[in-house]
């Protein structure tokens, strides 16, 4: 029973902050319709940042955290403008190619600034214990973790489905002409979302980082996770990004424990099945009638 | 029947001037360089692997991010093949690529069902599993250390494989040679015409009564039977084959390549190919990433540039010195 | 009884909670010119996508020449002499004129799985691709990039690439949408030369050219089938004239209805 408890809420924090960075993928990616192979990157130099500012600047965690989500943002706007603005009408393997152009940019230049080991990450006191839950001693940042991911995803929920900016966006990636004509900036839209969507890889990476090692191959290694829980949300359903995201976090975390050995096979197998069974809920476009 | 334009579809059977030139250079290179024979080996089977590539993306438009399972598949038939003792080289080439074209002949009907994004995510997804397979499988693949004392009997019974490499360096040119122009034929038919259709709008050419898949999958199966069989050529030629034939590197490297030559086009990977593994060369004695960068950076530069690739650049130039330029 | 070329019965079709297309049954006589009006939204496309089975019906048949082709993809069809054009037009855009046509040419005559022969050398295919597109003459723009092509003339290589397919029923799909006006007597008389025995279904909006073509109309109505009658019938009946036409038909002379 202890066992199935470990399981589940080492899966559920694991699977939560997949689903924090995939949301932000599925920000970029699936809103505004360019394969984003190159999100990954973001997180990591979120991660990074966060790491160095901690252990460098001494600065308190959540602030560290804070701003290194701050940095990417407006590092991520300058490179919307740059490099992402061309690729709205580029062909798709045009644009699989920039973005993977960026992440060898990206891996290299972490590998050049930090080295190619894996950087530990250190947790401040306040959260490096554990707590006794009654069935299951289990780690106090991972519930700290867990409550975060929660509640930005909730926020992310309600800004999107509730409010005129979430209709904006979508209206403008619909029709972009004509959203422009009714007077809405547009690329300022698409500027901000993709900031928001590379704000909450940053803060995935970061706050992730002693469940998600940071490493210069970071942005390859979880792409393949990521990429699958973005594609099998559907077009833009933040339920089913959490449902699939807990599916791969526990299944991951399942596979490891069970069978160490083997674990890297049965996410990937778990990924083709999924595939290949929610076929239809890969970016299913909109039919006009 | 009118005179068809050089740039036609339909005009490639046609011969072309960089052809023999290349060959030749090929040859010169045993002459010239001969101290380069065995980078120059690797190069050659690099060329085809990319050649293999350039069919599927160029011609079918498939993008494929897996493609290296079929390479690497093909690398470890040869090698495994050989130990077992099957030491005559080109009918173990032949066999990998068998294989190879076997595996693609099972996926193929399913994986190309799908297009753009999930076919990317799906291929990689195949890709990794293979890898981590074949990483696991120490018993048949030696895992981290692979397979070596791979020794193969003279070609043709008459040519030993020695050590200054000529035999190794012919031996690679010759199926590059001879897989070329199969391929080039392939394209330049009625079928290699109808692939590039089923290229520009599958769904008119399902209106047009073309039911796309079967044709797809012919050219998943004739492209997987050549990367096998430059797989194998490496196996073969390097007497070793290590996990890094199945890594995902090599499935992202021989998509730069052939876009770094340009794609579509079949000569893309004789150009593409020596110039990447130049570069990554060259960079790497700076230190180990740069190379990362500079191809990184090179790539946004050759999509944002157009993606005729160095070819296309090279067609522009000599089409403005011929004073052609109808028509492209 | 003389077989139909072309024969939909009872189809219906739903996109989730949206009725599109109800009960609607369709008979082509071959050598049959039958034009398709309707208001925008009636279902028009979605009619032509179930007819070359693009779209799958709920319920309903849809049989070529007395064949019950209703579970046959797109692609079956065609090879049974079922064409059809679009609307908006699905050409290659980076290929020649030529090679959209010979496209078209090598697919009919089974040709597209010889992997060996060149097919720059292929004569007789070539020939026959040529000789559609003087045709409909467009021998000027024969090697030109479809995409740098007028759009009238785009719209005249659909119609090439539907002739080359021999088409036995043929099912145009607004072929003078988007053609400025000077350019669409080109595509009447590439319409008005199609041969004889094929049976055309043609959905127009323009009446100056379901005038010119149509023998017979049938109106199509918020998916429902209004009525099916010679061209005189169906433009003077008043249900059809409220429905497709609006007020705007009827004389200004009674003015005060309606607050107009």
């Amino acid at each position: 029973m202890s066992t199935l408890a470990f399981i589940l809420l080492y899966g559920v924090s694991y699977g939560l902050v997949l689903c924090l960075i995939a949301l932000g993928m599925l920000i970029t990616m699936g809103l505004m319709r360019v394969v984003n192979l190159a999100h990954g990157a973001f997180a990591a130099i979120g991660g990074y940042l966060s790491a160095t500012l901690i252990a460098h600047a001494g600065m308190p965690f959540p602030l560290a955290i804070c701003s290194a989500v701050v940095a990417v943002a407006v590092l991520s706007l300058a490179v919307e403008r740059l490099v992402y603005v061309y690729l709205y009408t580029a062909s798709e393997l045009d644009q699989v190619l920039v973005t993977i152009g960026l992440d060898f940019i990206v891996v290299a230049a972490l590998a050049l600034f930090f080295g190619p080991d894996v950087l530990p990450t250190r947790l401040p006191e306040s959260l490096a214990g554990s707590v006794d839950l009654g069935f299951r001693t289990f780690e106090v940042y991972r519930i700290v973790v867990t409550i975060v991911c929660i509640a930005v995803i909730g926020a992310l929920w309600l800004g999107f489905e509730r409010t005129t900016i979430g209709a904006q966006v979508r209206a403008a990636v619909d029709n972009k002409s004509m959203t422009q004509a009714m007077g809405i900036n547009v690329p300022r839209l698409f500027s901000l979302t993709f900031a928001l969507g590379c704000g909450l890889a940053a803060l995935g990476g970061a706050m992730g980082a002693p469940m998600l090692p940071l490493e210069p191959m970071w942005p390859f290694k979880y792409l393949i996770l990521i990429l699958v829980i973005v594609a099998l949300s559907g077009s833009g359903n933040i339920r089913a990004s959490v449902g699939v995201a807990m599916i791969v976090g526990i299944v991951e975390t399942a596979g490891r424990y069970f069978f160490p050995q083997f674990a890297a096979f049965f996410i990937y197998l778990l990924l083709i099945a999924l595939m290949i069974w929610r076929r239809d809920g890969l970016f299913a476009r909109r039919r006009t009638a | 029947m009118s005179p068809l334009p050089r740039s036609s579809i339909l005009s490639r059977h046609r011969f072309n001037l960089a052809e023999p030139l290349w060959w030749g250079l090929a040859l010169g290179v045993i002459i010239l360089f001969p101290e380069y024979l065995a980078v120059g080996t690797s190069v050659l089977v690099m060329v085809l692997f990319v050649l293999s590539y350039d069919l599927l993306l160029g011609f079918a438009g498939v993008l494929s991010l897996g493609h290296t399972v079929f390479f690497g598949i093909g690398a470890y038939a040869a090698g495994l093949l050989a130990l077992a003792g099957w030491t005559e080289a080109v009918t173990g080439v032949l066999a990998a690529g068998a294989i190879s074209a076997v595996l693609a002949a099972a996926l193929g009907p399913f994986l190309l069902r799908l297009r753009g994004l999930p076919l990317i995510m799906i291929t990689l997804s195949v890709g990794l599993v293979f890898f981590e397979a074949a990483s696991k499988a120490t018993w048949l693949t030696g895992g981290d250390d692979g397979l070596s004392g791979i020794e193969l009997a003279p070609l043709f019974g008459r040519f030993g494989w020695g050590m200054y490499g000529h035999t190794k360096y012919l031996y690679a040119l010759g199926w590059l040679f001879f897989l070329f122009y199969l391929t080039r034929r392939i394209v330049a038919s009625p079928f290699g015409v109808a692939l590039q259709g089923i290229r520009e709008n599958d769904a008119r050419m399902r209106l047009m009564g073309n039911p796309v898949l079967p044709h797809l999958v012919v050219a998943y199966v004739i492209s997987a039977a050549i990367a096998g069989i430059a797989g194998a050529l490496l196996t073969q030629t390097n007497s070793f084959v290590g996990l890094g034939v199945m890594g995902l590197d090599n499935s992202i490297d021989v998509l730069i390549m052939l876009v770094l030559g340009g794609v579509g086009r079949l000569f893309g990977g004789f150009i593409g190919a020596p110039v990447y593994m130049l570069v990554k060369h060259f960079a790497s004695l700076w230190g180990p990433y740069y190379w990362m960068f500079m191809i990184g950076a090179l790539l946004i530069v050759v999509v944002r540039v157009g993606r005729g690739g160095l070819l296309g650049i090279i067609e522009r130039v000599t089409d403005r010195l011929t004073g052609r330029g109808v028509n492209r | 009884m003389s077989e139909f070329a072309l024969e939909a019965r009872g189809l219906n079709k739903t996109f989730g909670a949206l009725l599109v297309t109800h009960d609607v049954s369709l008979s082509l006589a071959p050598g049959a010119r039958r034009a398709l009006i309707g208001p925008n939204g009636a279902g028009k496309t979605t009619l032509v996508g179930l007819l070359s089975g693009v779209i799958r019906p709920n319920s309903g048949t849809v049989s070529l020449f007395g064949v019950d082709v209703t579970a046959r993809g797109a692609a079956q069809r065609t090879k049974r002499g079922l064409v059809r054009t679009f609307q908006i037009s699905s050409l290659f855009p980076k290929l020649s004129v030529l090679e959209n046509v010979f496209l078209a040419v090598s697919e009919q005559a089974g040709n597209s799985f010889n992997l060996w022969r060149a097919a720059g050398r292929q004569r007789i295919l070539i020939k026959r691709a040529e000789s559609i597109i003087e045709k409909l003459r467009l021998t000027e723009d024969m090697h030109r990039c479809v995409s740098e092509i007028a759009y009238g003339r785009q719209r005249l290589v659909e119609i090439a690439i539907a002739l080359a397919l021999k088409p036995k029923v043929l099912l145009l799909d607004e072929p003078a949408a988007g053609i400025p006006s000077g350019e669409v007597g080109l595509l009447l008389e590439a319409i008005a030369s199609l041969p004889r025995d094929i049976a055309i279904l043609m959905i127009e909006h323009d009446m100056e050219m379901v005038r010119n073509f149509a023998s017979e109309i049938t109106v199509l109505v918020q998916g429902r089938l209004l009525m099916t009658g010679s061209p005189k019938e169906v433009l003077a009946s008043p249900e059809v004239q409220s429905v497709y036409l609006g007020s705007a038909g009827r004389p200004r002379r009674k003015v005060g209805v309606a607050g107009a």
